[in-house]
């Protein structure tokens, strides 16, 4: 190669390495997406209490979704049936996973009013499980979930006592307290969690209260609300519309 | 020079005292101790957890056509994964199997079986009455679930055997297969009448044994309540178990 040849296809070159080096850095540049800031979240739950229609569907889907023991006993979110008579005495049954007793036909002439109400962790803001823990296992996030370390939790279950919903139970494979986690793992993907996502008749909804356009500020703004226990100062986030004052 | 005996002791309580300072403050990691660490691992296991619902929008991306038919009917407020069940895996491969699709007659009551203690308005049916037997699937299109209608210009006038006969065995047998109607029967039903079956060769056309008509159930024509006409025990229009 002669001089004049390399300055030749020096001037090619030259710049031809810019521009991959800059198309390099577009897409290194790309790679780390911007990534889920808590902070800038806070979750909250509504229950629209005429919609639901006791199918169940949300217990067995948080099942699937978060491997809780298929056992009848163990739940993270479970639907109840309040029959009301007459002479104001309440049953409260919990719908069974296959053939149960809320399953059945009960229409009795002293029957006053019947109906399901989904339960699950209220994810208090001011929690009583967080504050009896003896070995700081659960927590609050910065964005509105209570969540259960499971390397730390010694299994002691006062967290279970203590929650004054029966949200929690003890997980029989690793012996430690386990509870619902408003779906944690699809919540931060921008998904809902797996309840809200099947429930048939969305008496579920699930939204960002610190969002002006998400739909649980829109509920709250549409309906009245009533807490489980509000004289308990949990402040939960499972805000209720259309709660009969029996259930509160 | 001779150490006090007192004094090695002492030397040996700070010796100890210095050294259980030192291994909990350089001995114990921070996933231990420091609550910023072992929450950021904690809230980062409970992120990386498995996904199973692949959520409702994932699935119109490819199932188009089910979702313009599903947008517009009843169920427009279903997620596919209600009945279909958790599909991550056909989500992400195709080609991994198809998501669970519900069949039998058993899947359906669970939403619409009558229970009062369901809101009023809600679409309930007694499953031991409502046409028994079937699959919901052979009459109601669960992407758009309309029941299936008796021509109107049969049932503007005859509507209580409509009624009937759309929640028996017969539901899906149209007016026609067992009554010819003449176009007249329209402006002079009282004098030019349809016609009706009138022997028993006429039933046994599918319910004989050997009739070609798979699903209905058979008897021997020649033997089976041999000097009687079908509709003298079984009402067309509702026949059960008798």
């Amino acid at each position: 190669m002669d001089k004049r040849e390399f300055l030749k296809s020096l001037v090619v070159f030259i710049p031809a390495g810019g521009v991959i080096a800059s198309l390099a850095k577009q897409a290194g540049a790309k790679a780390p997406e911007p990534a889920y800031q808590a902070k800038n979240h806070y979750y909250g739950m509504g229950i629209e209490i005429d919609k639901c229609i006791g199918c169940n569907r949300c217990v067995e889907a948080c099942k699937l979704e978060n491997d809780v023991p298929q056992e009848p006993f163990f739940f993270r979110t479970w639907v109840e049936r309040y029959t009301i008579k007459k002479d104001k005495s309440v049953v409260v049954q919990t719908v069974g996973l296959r053939k149960g007793k809320a399953r059945e036909i009960v229409e009795q002439e002293d029957v006053l009013r019947s109906f399901f109400v989904p339960k699950l962790c209220n994810h208090c803001a001011n929690p009583p499980c967080v504050q009896v823990c003896p070995v700081d296992a659960t927590w609050s996030t910065e964005d509105g979930a209570v969540l259960v370390d499971k390397n730390r939790c010694i299994g002691c279950r006062y967290c279970i006592q203590a929650c004054p919903y029966g949200a929690r139970y003890l997980h029989p494979k690793t012996k430690t307290a386990d509870k619902c986690t408003f779906c944690y793992h699809r919540v931060v993907r921008g998904l809902l969690p797996a309840c809200v996502e099947v429930c048939p008749t969305q008496a579920r909804i699930f939204g960002d209260l610190k969002s002006q356009a998400s739909r649980l500020v829109r509920f709250e703004r549409l309906n009245k609300i009533h807490v489980l226990k509000p004289d308990l100062n949990t402040q939960p986030k499972v805000y209720y519309a259309g709660l009969d004052g029996e259930v509160r | 020079m001779k150490v006090p005996e007192q004094i090695k002791r002492l030397a040996v309580v700070l010796f100890v005292i210095l050294a259980a300072v030192l291994l909990t403050r350089y001995l114990i990691p921070a996933s231990v101790v420091d609550p910023r660490v072992y929450r950021a691992s904690s809230a980062q296991r409970e992120v990386s957890k498995e996904i199973k619902f692949a959520g409702a929008t994932t699935c119109s991306d490819c199932h188009d056509d089910i979702n313009t038919k599903k947008k517009v009917g009843f169920h427009k407020g279903l997620s596919c994964e209600t009945c279909h069940g958790p599909s991550v895996k056909h989500a992400e491969d195709p080609s991994s199997g198809k998501p669970f699709a519900p069949r039998e007659r058993k899947f359906c009551p669970q939403c619409h079986e009558y229970n009062p203690s369901r809101p009023t308005g809600f679409p309930q049916i007694i499953p031991t009455i409502h046409n028994p037997l079937k699959p919901c699937i052979t009459c109601h299109n669960p992407h758009d679930p309309v029941p299936p209608q008796v021509p109107r210009e049969c049932s503007a006038c005859h509507a209580q055997i409509e009624r009937t006969k759309a929640l028996s065995r017969h539901a899906l047998l149209e007016c026609t297969t067992c009554h010819s109607t003449p176009t007249r029967h329209k402006q002079l039903p009282r004098s030019v009448k349809p016609t009706k079956p009138e022997s028993r060769e006429f039933c046994a056309k599918c319910h004989d044994t050997g009739a070609s008509r798979k699903d209905a159930p058979k008897v021997d024509a020649a033997t089976h309540g041999s000097r009687f006409l079908c509709w003298e025990c079984h009402y067309p229009h509702m026949p059960g178990e008798a």
